[in-house]
């Protein structure tokens, strides 16, 4: 597997006394060289750490803080509560993170909702992928059809998703509920609507738009599979449960981290879906819903909206390091 | 993991394997086909939805054979909601976006591939690392920052970056940029060394070298990454949302949530708007799913 992979890290291994042959690179770099990839590099960087290190950075610092956005910040810590006004712009300590936890109702239910969103993915989005990318690549007739059909969601906007499916689960008009006479005021079925259904109802969309995602993903790894495997594998009388689980299922394992990471993440990212739905709220409260709550509109509390923020990123630190031990190991180790 | 190894772990196959061979072919076309019609199924249901009159689907409901069908809600849905002007933001948007990733990436994913020095892997981390994180993680500070920055008026009517098409082209291209950097850098290395000594001895500059050299080698990685790229910041919900406030220069897609709430009292406007909004995307799919695909998987199988 590796070996269709060129160096990340070669290059930077600490070597630079021994007059070790270098690979490729060019010698050293001369002043002008020097000049020049500063100037490459210089814009991209910038970029990169305005918008987005730099705020999250500035995430972790304004978490610590009490403030509306309105009027100055500043370090000194907040007075005792009770005055006339409200302290504004003050340093409040862990405060936020223990308002969140104790003091605000939506925030336990969406760490929750979080969770179900990525246990769906990981028991149910991701092995139907797999499922439709081992069909797919055994090169069963049609099999052209059916990928294009399981990959169109892909292409589309989440929050298209959102607006396409209402028609499916409208209560009155919607196809579910029609097809199964549920569609009479006696016996109306509020798909969207009713706080206990409508978090399933969205990760079936949801599903529906992961599973041609892992599919592609899968099926690209099993091509890069090499087929002299699978044939000894027939050779030595394995059937193909047996050859796909024991010989080619483990030559997969960069995908299946790929895989693990991006599942991860979009369950951490999940907003479009609940945002168009219903702006989440009743039922389908998310982190993510919970953190633009807090800056936009009239109530905007950025120090508390920032320390949600962190939860996120906190989270998201552990699929990213996984991510990038596994990317930067297996090139260090060459 | 060699083919020798793992012979030993595995059986002999049974005798009766023609069988089951069989009943396996016959469940995968019901899977194959029975997911096939319940992915469409949305689609095409929106799609026949948006087709026919208000008049007709208000007495028998969605579900219920056509009488007529027309393109009147297209035609309404088009001029009632301004739909041309905000595809031309979505246009406004997408496209500078597109080029500046793809060239800002270009350049650091040569110089973390192709150049000797010291920060290689650190740029490299910093830049994926940032295309990981949940774009919540940063919103709040980035929305104060875009309150704060100051635009000259001809690029932005409000005179900051927050409501701005710039404001939008600058915070995609920040969050893409990681991807792109990712997937270039791996694609670079797979240019073999020996042209880049080669290059040298004739006297090609380190620019040449980018420029003349190693872009012309990266088309088929340019050309993927392109197209995930339009797809992608066309389809951005969550920036717009944020950053652009209510009004007349949302792009297209995040102008659909106003739309729901325009067209409220009738949703077969709705579904005409959704599939306008979904052409460009549609475009794509028929047009260069390949391309689309391989920028996916270039991400993943190579890195």
């Amino acid at each position: 597997m590796a070996s269709t992979v060129t160096d990340a890290a070669d290059d930077a291994a600490p070597s630079p006394v021994t007059p070790r042959r270098r690979k490729h690179r060019v010698g050293r770099l001369t002043r002008g060289e020097k000049i020049v990839v500063l100037v490459m590099l210089a814009i991209p960087v910038i970029v990169d750490l305005a918008f987005v290190w730099g705020p999250a950075l500035a995430s972790v610092f304004l978490s610590f803080f009490k403030w509306s956005g309105i009027g100055g910040l500043a370090l000194r810590h907040c007075r005792a509560p009770g005055g006339l006004l409200p302290d504004n712009g003050c340093f409040i300590g862990g405060d936020n993170y223990t308002q969140a936890a104790t003091n605000y109702p939506p925030f336990w239910p969406a760490v929750e909702h979080n969770v179900i969103w990525l246990v769906v993915f990981i028991v149910f989005a991701t092995p139907l992928g797999m499922l439709f990318a081992v069909v797919i690549d055994r090169g069963i007739k049609g099999s052209r059809i059916y990928q294009s059909a399981l990959f169109l969601p892909v292409m589309l906007s989440l929050a298209l998703i959102g607006i396409m499916w209402e028609f499916v689960y409208s209560p009155n008009y919607g196809l579910i509920n029609t097809l199964t006479g549920h569609n009479t005021n006696g016996n109306l079925v509020d798909w969207l609507g009713d706080p206990h259904l409508n978090l399933w109802a969205v990760l079936v969309e949801a599903t529906w738009r992961q599973a041609g995602y892992v599919m592609v993903l899968y099926l690209a790894g099993l091509k890069a599979a090499d087929p002299l495997l699978r044939e000894a594998a027939t050779v030595d009388g394995a059937n193909a449960w047996q050859t796909f689980w024991r010989v080619i299922f483990p030559t997969l394992k960069p995908i299946n981290i790929v895989i693990l990471v991006v599942t991860v993440i979009e369950s951490l990212r999940a907003f479009d879906l609940v945002y168009i739905t219903n702006r989440g709220s009743n039922g389908l409260e998310m982190l993510s819903v919970l953190v633009t709550n807090n800056i936009v509109g009239e109530t905007s509390r950025i120090g508390f909206g920032s320390a949600l923020g962190v939860v996120l990123l906190v989270i998201s630190l552990v699929p990213i390091s996984i991510f990038l031990y596994q990317n930067f190991k297996r090139k260090a180790e060459r | 993991m060699t083919a020798a190894a793992v012979s030993e772990r595995v059986r002999p196959a049974r005798a009766s394997g023609t069988g089951r061979a069989r009943v396996g072919r016959i469940l995968s076309y019901v899977l194959m086909i029975g997911a096939t019609v319940l992915w469409i199924t949305p689609i095409v249901f929106t799609l026949y939805v948006s087709l026919r009159p208000y008049s007709e689907t208000s007495k028998l409901g969605y579900v219920s054979l056509p009488r007529s069908l027309t393109f009147d809600n297209y035609r309404q849905a088009w001029t009632q909601s301004d739909m041309l002007h905000f595809f031309l933001n979505s246009v406004a948007i997408t496209v500078p976006a597109v080029i500046l990733t793809l060239f800002f990436a270009s350049l650091v994913a040569f110089v973390v591939a192709k150049v000797n020095i010291k920060i290689n892997v650190a740029l490299l981390i910093v830049f994926t690392a940032g295309n990981l994180l949940p774009q919540q993680v940063i919103i709040t500070p980035l929305y104060r920052l875009y309150l704060l920055i100051p635009v000259p008026g001809f690029l932005s009517e409000s005179g900051l970056l927050y409501n701005s098409i710039i404001g939008l082209v600058a915070i995609n291209v920040a969050f893409q940029l990681g991807f792109c950097v990712f997937v270039l850098s791996n694609f670079m290395r797979t240019v073999p060394d020996e042209m880049y000594e080669a290059a040298v001895v004739d006297g090609a500059s380190l620019w040449t070298r980018y420029w003349r050299l190693t872009m012309p080698l990266c088309r088929p990685a340019l050309a993927a990454l392109a197209t995930l790229l339009t797809t992608w910041i066309y389809n951005d919900f969550f920036w717009a949302i944020t950053l652009i406030e209510t009004g007349s220069r949302r792009p297209v897609t995040s102008a659909l949530a106003n739309l729901q709430g325009q067209f409220v009292s009738n949703q077969n406007l709705i579904a005409a708007a959704a599939m306008m909004v979904a052409i460009p995307t549609l475009v794509v799919y028929v047009l260069l799913q390949r391309q689309f695909i391989s920028g996916l998987t270039l991400g993943s199988t190579k890195g």
